[in-house]
């Protein structure tokens, strides 16, 4: 116990003595979270957009009020012409433009139907169709109301809700999508670094040669690592509940205990990675591309996994962030327990068993 | 004289090829022994056997009385290793590094407490103790990677070719320290590239194509193969023409 209690304060030492893993460490975690939390965001806010009133009447403006008061537009550019408008768009001054025809107010009270013109720039088409949309919502939004009091002839009042998350937070996606990610990061890329490190010093040699056995080896640089891990997690959780207004409506305890078997996962990741790379360089390199690309790309972190073609969706099904994924939303956010959860979990336990199998196998074979 | 590494008909092939082909050999206590060879005839998978890495496919080896088959973890114990990139944790200090392979082969606390202050001493690091080990000179690496590999009083140390990359004057005076460590009773299995130094050792061994195929002291190496130097003797055995 002593001899691997040397190993264990070794392992501190190297941590804290170098800046560049401190900073991966406990840089990378917060910025990550503040990074997605703020600027990789669905959500819009205040887009510029030109509105075109060739009706200037009491409909007209009262709509126009409606728009700009909604919070989602700003006024950009006052114009006065189809060919101003055209112009805006090209410089990129506006995102979205709305055109009332001369006699909007008119047709509307006489008739009881206006067109309305509403134009998107469509070359960025996730934010114009999300544009459209909340001008499209704003525009109904006032028709309902103006009908008030008039019978039509017949209506359905579809009523949404969403379930969970009400105000359509993005932020409750990206969340739990940095933990799996930073999670990731910390157990398997440094373990698999720190361990190549040994082998490209030369000192690995030196402690097959001494009686540590290869357990307490693999043992004694994943412990420091899944501390730290620990403690991350700890501070993406509490930056999520805090900063983001993330609920916690599940059970604290089955979350740690999810977290701790997806962190085994890829600890024994990062250990069969450090089996396979020769030096420091190649184990960061696999890791970064054989790990946190699919996980950023096909978890379903930031892309939904069911637009994915069906083979990329298979591929991310392998991969142990997807289900890391399904569960922390499931307890933060919808509050379920393990009755519902036992089919990812038990994935990751499989995922577990079968890498820590593998990497134990690929390390003894190194060893001879 | 006690007999610390015994070796008999030591045999291990890698699927049909026989890296080490029945080598037998006794080493003395206090030895210092040759182990020479050219690249590719078996000489590291031989020591791999001997410090316990890897499993002989037959014939038998013991050190300091532990058989490397049956009890690995004890020769393990009793062998100290000194590899030849003078392995040292770099961003550790001297005073960590010596704490840490103390700790390592299961020295005490107390035995800490008592063996630093000496090692340091005796290597004359004092000023330097609290260094990191990245800021010091080869030569004094060298010297520290070897006291580091006798913390713990190992029957055996093997130096697998400790004096590569250091210039003549420091690989004289780190044999200096071989032969303290000789007449301390402590055995030296050494490896080296360097033929001048076999003629340092005490008996030398040559190892052509798995085989152990001369083993003797370099002066009745020498007279047996008619060579006036140790490179002859070897470039005769390994690269006959």
């Amino acid at each position: 116990m002593n001899r691997f209690k040397a190993f264990i304060i070794k392992e501190f030492r190297h941590i804290l003595r170098d800046k560049r893993t401190l900073l991966i460490l406990f840089g990378m975690p917060i910025t990550q979270v503040l990074l997605f939390g703020y600027v990789l965001t669905n959500d819009i806010k205040n887009a510029p957009i030109a509105i075109l009133d060739n009706a200037h009447d009491h409909e007209s403006s009262s709509l126009t009020q409606r728009l700009l008061s909604s919070g989602y537009f700003q006024l950009a550019e006052s114009v006065t012409t189809i060919s101003e408008v055209e112009s805006a768009f090209r410089q990129g001054k506006v995102k979205l433009a709305v055109i009332f025809p001369a006699d909007f107010g008119h047709l509307l009270n006489a008739d009881g139907t206006a067109p309305l013109q509403i134009i998107g720039d469509a070359s960025d088409p996730n934010v114009a169709t999300t544009l459209i949309n909340y001008a499209q919502a704003i525009v109904l939004t006032y028709q309902s109301e103006r009908i008030k009091g008039t019978v039509p002839p017949m209506s359905i009042t579809a009523e949404m809700h969403m379930l969970y998350n009400p105000e359509m937070r993005s932020v409750f996606g990206f969340v739990p999508g940095v933990m799996t990610l930073i999670l990731l990061l910390v157990s398997a890329m440094m373990t698999s670094i720190t361990i190549a490190r040994e082998k490209e010093m030369g000192t690995m040699e030196v402690l097959l040669a001494s009686p540590l056995r290869p357990l307490q080896i693999i043992l004694g640089k994943a412990v420091p690592y899944l501390v730290l891990t620990i403690l991350n997690a700890f501070v993406v959780v509490l930056l999520g509940i805090f900063i983001f207004g993330m609920p916690m409506r599940g059970s604290i305890v089955l979350l740690a205990c999810e977290s701790a078997l997806y962190m085994l996962v890829a600890l024994a990741l990062g250990i069969f990675i450090s089996t396979k790379a020769g030096d420091q360089q190649q184990a960061m390199f696999i890791s970064a591309l054989g790990l946190m690309m699919p996980t950023m790309l096909l978890s379903g972190f930031i892309f939904p996994r069911e637009s994915m073609p069906w083979v990329l969706q298979k591929i991310g099904a392998l991969i142990p962030a997807t289900w890391f994924n399904q569960i922390i939303k499931g307890i933060m956010i919808k509050g379920i327990g393990i009755d519902l959860l036992w089919f990812p979990t038990m994935i990751l336990g499989i995922m577990a068993v079968v890498f820590i199998g593998l990497s134990a196998r690929n390390f003894k074979n190194r060893l001879e | 004289m006690e007999k610390v590494i015994v070796t008999d008909k030591l045999t291990r092939s890698f699927g049909s090829f026989t890296a080490v082909n029945a080598i037998s050999f006794d080493v003395r206590q206090g030895e210092i022994f040759g182990f020479l060879g050219a690249n590719g005839a078996g000489k590291t998978t031989a020591l791999k056997m001997l410090t316990g890495l890897l499993m002989p496919t037959s014939g038998s080896a013991t050190i300091a009385g532990y058989d490397v088959r049956r009890s690995p973890e004890q020769v393990k114990q009793h062998i100290g290793y000194m590899s030849q990139k003078f392995s040292l944790y770099e961003d550790l200090t001297v005073r960590e590094n010596i704490r840490f392979f103390g700790g390592i082969y299961g020295l005490t606390s107390k035995e800490l407490r008592e063996k630093i202050p000496q090692v340091i001493e005796s290597l004359g690091l004092g000023s330097q103790k609290d260094q990191l080990v990245k800021g010091l000179p080869l030569g004094w690496r060298q010297k520290l990677a070897f006291a580091v590999a006798q913390l713990h009083n190992p029957s055996v140390v093997f130096l697998d070719e400790p004096t590569s990359g250091v210039d003549p004057v420091t690989r004289r005076l780190f044999w200096e320290d071989i032969y303290e460590a000789s007449a301390r009773g402590t055995t030296l299995m050494v490896t080296t590239h360097y033929m001048e130094e076999a003629e340092y050792c005490h008996r030398v061994s040559i190892m052509v194509d798995g085989r152990i195929e001369a083993l003797d002291t370099p002066a009745r190496l020498k007279a047996q193969y008619s060579a006036s130097n140790m490179d002859e003797v070897f470039r005769k055995l390994a690269r006959p023409e």
